[in-house]
């Protein structure tokens, strides 16, 4: 742990010789609101709905979340940005939105290429095989067919699923929760990306998973401009990122060195 | 310090200046058609991949497989043969059975696809949210799918309509143009519908009536001659142009010998069929891709 430590320290250190820093994601008062069908169960039943409908008020159980509320930033080329903050903070939800698969409502993101988001949600088809979801997996990300059949065995390999078995040939559905979060970071991990957005995703697996991964992680981030990175373990924050960003409820909180918005950000949420 | 921006140590930009001084560009911004239309080549192999997955995943579960690829037309034809062709059996049209079955066969190609298309993108948030790709692969993949359970239909079809007497003549090769036309048609269908379903959830609920009372105008359960017959001529007129009923009656004029028929002449069966495949083809693909930003959103 407290060579991690040195280790990150000297990233820091190297980091203010990058002579030109050139911005590959800025972010300009970004606003995100989730619209949510709360369904019936909003007022009366059938009933409420239909009065609501004569009425022409607008449906209670229709609710808006504001996730991201005017969040400003630039990264820059080189960095490894870590995002913080308490549950429903709007973590996610500001990746999603710097992958640009969630459009924001107010403001803009811009980016420099196509970031890839790396989470544990990516839905692959729970009833095929893991090997199959490969596959897919890969196709979708925008590999051509040559090079999916390349890099199979090498993302089966790396997630480890084969460790207890022949597992890769069964349904993604029989395997445990921390196997398909294994299975589905090696397959967004095949791929070398300008900007890389992971969330989440060193938290699960074992211990040796995780170390793996953040290897995996390291080496991306050579290959990458920028990597950002959410986490609810403080100590792969440390490890991986030099600058962090807190968010709470929404609202950018404290940008700067990791250390100091670490410690600010512990001794907020009290620990 | 909440809301506060970070100085930038080499200038005093805004956001959007610095973003158009080295070039970024808006996340997630929309190609245009072109453009849309070239990632869509690119991505053919996820297309058809993920057809074939939802495929072999809808029987994964069943015991018997992929066997009811086959099953499935043959029961459906089965159930609607003892209600309509035995307990309200009609003598008029000859060869009752083909006629019907080349009409549900045909029909439920469509009904299906727009079925499935219309919560291609609902169902699919999860991957959305995830991974870059253009959405029309979903919709698309969708017609696919349904493509290749066509496919296995027309197996048992020409099973049927051998079984039934038909001779096999040139004619039959008329089906493979009139197929890929309808596949076109429900390319376009599908993403229409796709769009349309993630915007309004309700769609999924109202779909199956829409559906219903589209194949009891398309001349499927029984004989189309019934329309011209018991519409007034605008209404019967009006029939002629259902792109379903269309389609319908290019299968069956391939496949069938002196069936009854709504459209006056092939001709106009075949430019009508040819029209809506453009129509619906170019339209959907153009109402899909101008939400294309949106879907994440949900």
């Amino acid at each position: 742990m407290v060579e991690q430590f040195e280790s990150s320290n000297d990233v820091t250190v190297t980091l203010p010789r990058v002579q030109e820093r050139i911005p590959t994601v800025v972010v300009d008062d970004a606003h995100v609101i989730y619209r949510i069908h709360k369904g019936a169960g909003g007022g009366g039943g059938p009933v409420g709905a239909l009065k609501r409908i004569m009425s022409r008020t607008s449906a209670p159980n229709i609710r808006e979340v504001h996730a991201v509320k005017g969040v400003s930033f630039t990264a820059y080329r080189g960095e490894a940005i870590g995002l913080i903050g308490s549950n429903g903070s709007g973590k996610s939800t500001m990746l999603r939105a710097i992958a640009g698969l969630l459009p924001v409502n107010r403001g803009a993101v811009y980016t420099q290429g196509q970031p890839s988001l790396l989470g544990v949600n990516a839905a692959l088809l729970n009833d095929l095989s893991g090997e199959r979801n490969v596959v897919l997996g890969c196709l979708a990300m925008g590999m051509s067919p040559d090079e999916v059949q390349r890099r199979t065995p090498e993302i089966i390999d790396f997630s480890g699923i084969n460790q207890r078995g022949d597992f890769a040939s069964l349904p993604m559905r029989t395997y445990s929760s921390g196997m398909g979060a294994r299975l589905r970071f090696s397959i967004a991990a095949a791929k070398k990306h300008d900007v890389l957005l992971i969330d989440e995703a060193l938290a699960t697996g074992d211990k040796i998973f995780r170390k793996r991964s953040e290897r995996r992680v390291r080496e991306l981030r050579e290959g990458a401009g920028t990597v950002f990175l959410v986490s609810h373990q403080l100590s792969s924050i440390r490890d991986t990122c030099e600058r962090t960003i807190w968010l709470e409820s929404g609202v950018l909180r404290m940008d700067g060195p990791t250390d100091e918005v670490v410690r600010e950000y512990e001794a907020f949420s009290g620990k | 310090m909440a809301n506060t921006t970070v100085a930038d140590p080499d200038s005093g930009l805004t956001g959007a200046q610095l973003a158009q001084r080295y070039g970024l560009r808006f996340a997630g911004e929309r190609p245009t058609l072109g453009e849309y239309a070239g990632q869509l080549w690119h991505y053919r192999h996820f297309i058809a991949a993920y057809a074939n997955a939802k495929l072999v995943a809808s029987f994964s579960n069943a015991r018997l497989g992929q066997l009811w690829q086959v099953l499935t037309p043959l029961t459906n034809a089965a159930v609607y043969y003892l209600i309509f062709g035995v307990v309200l059996a009609q003598n008029r049209t000859p060869n009752f059975i083909a006629y019907l079955c080349t009409g549900l066969f045909i029909f439920n190609f469509t009904q299906t696809a727009v079925q499935t298309g219309t919560q291609s993108i609902t169902s699919n948030l999860g991957l959305i949210r995830a991974l870059h790709f253009p959405r029309a692969c979903l919709p698309l993949a969708v017609t696919v799918t349904q493509f290749q359970q066509l496919l296995g239909s027309m197996v048992v079809l020409a099973v049927i309509v051998l079984v039934t007497g038909e001779p096999i003549t040139l004619a039959w090769l008329m089906l493979v143009p009139a197929i890929l036309l309808q596949t076109v048609f429900n390319a376009g269908l599908t993403m229409a519908v796709a769009r349309m379903g993630s915007k309004l959830a309700d769609l999924k609920q109202v779909m199956p009536f829409v559906m219903r009372t589209w194949m009891y105008g398309s001349g499927v359960l029984y004989s189309v001659e019934l329309f011209s017959e018991q519409l007034p001529s605008w209404a019967s007129g009006l029939v002629e142009l259902n792109p379903a009923l269309v389609y319908i009656e290019l299968a069956r004029v391939s496949l069938l010998e002196n069936t009854p028929l709504l459209s006056s002449s092939l001709l106009q069966l075949w430019v009508t069929a040819v029209g809506w495949a453009i129509v619906m083809g170019v339209g959907g693909f153009i109402y899909f891709w101008r939400g294309e930003q949106e879907y994440g959103r949900g």
